[in-house]
């Protein structure tokens, strides 16, 4: 039998844009078992519904991540609007779509951009950053944050977004289409690129299943499931397909989250040609009283947000499963066999967000 | 270019272009005018009913009705904007303009004008005599 | 078992390998395993989904009662056993792997437990 060796990887490594800790057991360059602990960045967002009211709670939620930190306000805000029967305007339905399909672009070009960074491909990386600064504009433009926005609020949204707004980022998408396409046609067909992904990193549809993979890392291994299609917020009057790769590996993840960039294009602009003009918010009196299940599509996969209110202020608890989490027995997977050299790629594949697992 | 060295086109391209970046600290940024940078108070319309304080998620405001303050510790606001949203008089407002680094933590304070205070004082005093 | 509000199912505690054994062979996916503490009595909640359709099963335990791991049959669970372990101080009895309270690198002990509940 060869020799067993352990080998810590992070919390610090280059690849990490955050901290996370493996233990690797490795035999000889193979590794047999991936053991992570998280915590590093632990804050406990969760148990602040003791401190702060429901109301509060949206800004708080918002900052789970930097990321996806708007679907997080939307999530909480769509629970509690749940618990309280509140009928949001659909003005504020289509608006919380278009910010939600803007982050998921800038998301995914954001994991574009450090998947080509752990291959070691410095100028594609800067080219993806490059892209995604226009999607970060967009957003200083329209709610005046570049990464956390405080535009959701129970009961509806706090900004508008004028026509003339609109139609002038739908004129900024349309020509990052074709960069767009020019860019990720690099990570689909380059030979190089390929040979780092196409078959590193199988996760079969079974085991998908029974790790309880969410989002691309499912979508990649076959199985059609994307949470907009529950029809939240205006999804239910929009076209979408979903996109899935039956290649399982990490050239599938990738396919599938080019993929989704695409689309969330054509969902913006489908949403911007049908955008109804009503009132932006509606008023919410009272307290919640009752208990809430919310899942919804985030860039990383779907989100879980459980609210259970007890009609005080505050509430009794709030809990996110957030993509990453459910992702990681899917990430001890497919670690197991594969090469001590392909582990920052694949850890990278299931887009690790880590103050969101940690919340 | 397809298949064979996709990113070719790319580069080319890159070479004869301007850089994508800004000479930042020479050339100033611009910002939207929707950026949240700062919280502005017009005190005149204050009516010190601390709404703002009690809203706040991080604390950062601090309404002293007896000695007629606003006071906002610069470094604690999230810029949120939650205190504008529940201002009952719309007083407050988010400009564009972020707070500069420092190398010691201080707090903002606005005396409210007492000019106008004098006669309301009165006004309670009579209340109680009657 | 009994429906107590839309697609919530509360169980017992004799039910759940049952329940749990059934949803596995039927190929169901585990969502999430979600704990919460009120009124005296710890809350969990299984959640599945098999597509778009979703299932929660509540167990509820009292305070120093144990709960049998299912991390044996769904190791997706692994993780959701160890953070109730740790962040709420609920009794998981033989969980498959068994971080020790390492899961989450903190000082504090159950930090999510209020002072008077500990």
């Amino acid at each position: 039998m060869p020799k067993r060796s352990i080998v810590p990887f992070g919390p610090q490594h280059p690849v990490l844009p955050e901290p996370i800790h493996l233990d690797l057991v490795l035999e000889d360059e193979k590794v047999i078992e991936a053991i992570p602990s998280i915590g590093y960045v632990h804050r406990g967002l969760e148990s602040l519904v003791a401190k702060k009211d429901f109301n509060e709670m949206v800004y708080v939620t918002e900052r789970i991540c930097g990321i996806c930190s708007f679907m997080h306000g939307m999530g909480y805000c769509m629970a509690v609007e749940q618990i309280m029967d509140v009928q949001v305007p659909r003005r504020a339905e289509y608006l919380r779509t278009i910010w939600a399909e803007m982050s998921r672009i800038h998301s995914h070009l954001l994991w574009l951009g450090l998947l080509a960074d752990a291959f070691g491909f410095e100028s594609l990386f800067m080219h993806s950053w490059r892209l995604r600064e226009k999607i970060l504009d967009m957003f200083e433009i329209s709610t005046g944050g570049r990464v956390i926005f405080s535009v959701n609020k129970i009961g509806g949204v706090l900004k508008d977004m004028p026509k003339e707004m609109l139609t002038q980022f739908v004129a900024v998408l349309n020509d990052m289409e074709k960069e767009l396409r020019e860019t990720t046609s690099v990570f689909l067909d380059d030979f190089t690129v390929k040979s780092r992904l196409v078959g590193v990193g199988i996760l079969t549809e079974d085991d998908a299943i029974r790790r309880g993979a969410v989002g691309p890392m499912m979508r990649a291994s076959g199985i059609e499931v994307d949470m907009r299609k529950t029809g939240y917020a205006a999804y239910n009057e929009i076209d979408f397909e979903i996109m899935t790769s039956k290649d399982c590996d990490s050239y599938g993840r990738c396919q599938v989250r080019i993929g989704e960039i695409f689309q969330s294009i054509d969902i913006i602009r489908k949403a911007v040609a049908q955008i109804p003009d009503t009132e932006l918010s509606v008023p919410v009196k009272g307290f919640p009283k009752g208990e809430a299940f919310v899942r919804l599509e985030q860039p990383r996969g779907e989100a879980f947000y459980y609210v259970r209110a007890n009609g005080s202020k505050f509430l009794d608890r709030m809990r996110v499963r957030t993509p990453t989490f459910a992702n990681l027995p899917s990430l001890t997977q497919t670690l197991q066999g594969c090469q001590f050299a392909d582990v920052p790629l694949l850890i990278l594949t299931i887009d690790p967000c880590i103050s969101c697992t940690e919340r | 270019m397809g298949k064979y060295l996709p990113f070719a086109k790319t580069v080319l391209k890159n070479l004869f272009s301007k850089p994508a970046t800004t000479a930042y600290p020479f050339v100033p940024k611009e910002y939207p005018a929707r950026s949240r940078g700062h919280v502005e108070i017009h005190i005149d319309d204050c009516i010190m009913c601390g709404m703002c304080m009690r809203s706040c998620p991080p604390g950062a405001i601090e309404v002293k009705r007896a000695e007629n303050t606003w006071t906002i510790n610069r470094f604690d606001c999230v810029q949120c904007g939650y205190c504008v949203e529940k201002c009952p008089k719309k007083c407050l407002s988010i400009v564009p303009g972020y707070q500069t680094p420092g190398d010691k933590k201080y707090i903002d304070s606005v005396v409210k004008p007492v000019v106008e205070e004098a006669p309301k004082a009165e006004a309670k005093e009579n209340e109680k005599d009657a | 078992m009994e429906e107590i509000q839309k697609d919530i199912y509360k169980i017992e505690k004799v039910e759940l390998l049952p329940v749990i054994m059934e949803k596995k062979n039927d190929k169901w996916r585990l969502l999430q395993i979600c704990c919460a503490f009120a009124e005296g009595k710890y809350e969990v909640t299984y959640s599945f989904a098999k597509g778009y359709e979703i299932r929660n099963y509540r167990l509820v335990v009292e305070k120093d009662e144990e709960v049998p791991s299912i991390s044996r049959v769904y190791k997706a669970a692994i993780f959701y056993e160890n953070e109730m372990k740790e962040l709420f101080g609920l009794d998981v009895e033989f969980i498959k792997v068994d971080l020790g309270n390492k899961l989450y690198r903190i000082d504090a002990n159950v930090p999510f437990l209020k002072e008077e509940d500990k």
